[in-house]
């Protein structure tokens, strides 16, 4: 596979999810209040959009470039967890990439599975603990095989969580009471990957 | 004893008011006078409850005095937030390291032990053994 993906591409990823967490805005902020404190829509609709803002301003020329920033700019605006998690987990891939122009999708799916690895040591969160390693790291195994391919196993990934018990962040104070509720956190990480989807299809 | 040398602390809370108090608890129980440098990052940049890093990397260097700064944390995106900013940043001073303690006990501890000349391991082993102080 020819290495396609260069940095408008990039950029067209980090707009395609500022336009997706504006649309999911309410819903992501209804399941997190279902079993957080109501305020992940409104972070991530904060977040990406001064990502959108930083591209523009900046710029940046390589795809691990456009990853880093968009990473860097989650960290400083967010305020919540989400802001560290999907910071870590941009920047990290960001910088995987490294200074190439443009990169294949095998090359994406490596750096993005060390992104993944860096979000699981930083949250320190396994498999099944409901959060959003729960869409990311099936998505990134279907990554080497199409992107519509990670798109799926993302969205199924995040749909999986609902019988799941959280043994992370606030949602694990509730117990078994966070059962029965998706996790808000993996289904915003299945609209970033179907945000990826739609730019590079 | 000079200000030079001295190991900074930062207290980051989810709330502002959370932060200023236990900044102002451990200046007050560390024998009020002249202690180290103690700066707290609480809440976010409009006032509300939450963490931001720009006000953690403003504190660090406020309080950076060359031989490290001692971070405390409360819980949540303030713990994820710091991890994050040391993990993949250069935003924060050189030397600048997250303590796992508990946050008043911590903050009372490290800003002690700062304060009479306590190098950055000594600053934090002072800090986690407030974990050990049973209360029943």
């Amino acid at each position: 596979m020819p290495d396609t993906l260069d940095a408008e591409l990039f950029r067209r990823w980090m707009d395609a999810m500022a336009a997706a967490v504006e649309r999911e805005a309410e819903r992501l902020t209804e399941l997190d209040s279902a079993i957080g404190d109501a305020d992940h829509g409104s972070n991530l609709r904060r977040g990406f959009t001064a990502v959108a803002g930083a591209l523009e301003k900046e710029t940046p020329e390589t795809p691990g470039a456009v990853l880093t920033l968009a990473g860097r700019t989650l960290i400083s605006t967010v305020g919540g967890a989400s802001g560290p998690l999907y910071g870590t987990l941009l920047r990290r891939t960001g910088k995987e990439l490294g200074d190439a122009t443009a990169v294949s999708r095998e090359e994406l799916a490596r750096a993005l599975g060390a992104g993944v690895g860096a979000v699981a040591r930083l949250g320190g969160a396994q498999p099944g603990d409901k959060t959003m390693l729960d869409a990311l790291l099936p998505a990134v195994d279907a990554l080497g095989s199409s992107f519509d391919a990670a798109r799926v196993a993302a969205d199924a990934g995040a749909l999986a969580t609902v019988p799941l018990q959280a043994r992370k962040g606030r949602a694990s104070y509730l117990g078994e009471r966070s059962i029965g509720h998706q996790d808000p956190g993996a289904t915003s990480a299945a609209l970033l990957i179907g945000a990826l989807a739609e730019v590079a299809a | 004893m000079s200000a030079e040398g001295v190991v900074g602390i930062v207290l980051v809370s989810h709330s502002a008011s959370v932060a200023a108090a236990v900044a102002e608890l451990a200046r007050g129980l560390a024998g009020g006078g002249s202690t180290a440098p103690v700066a707290a990052a609480g809440g976010t940049p409009d006032g509300g409850l939450g963490t931001s890093s720009e006000l953690i990397c403003a504190a660090a260097r406020a309080v950076d005095r060359g031989a490290g700064v001692a971070v405390l944390v409360d819980l949540g995106s303030a713990v994820l937030t710091v991890k994050a900013l040391l993990a993949e940043g250069d935003e924060l001073p050189d030397g600048t390291r997250l303590v796992d303690a508990p946050f008043v006990e911590g903050a009372v501890a490290a800003l002690v032990t700062a304060s009479a000349g306590g190098d950055l391991d000594a600053v934090e082993a002072a800090a986690v053994e407030a974990y050990d102080y049973r209360k029943t």
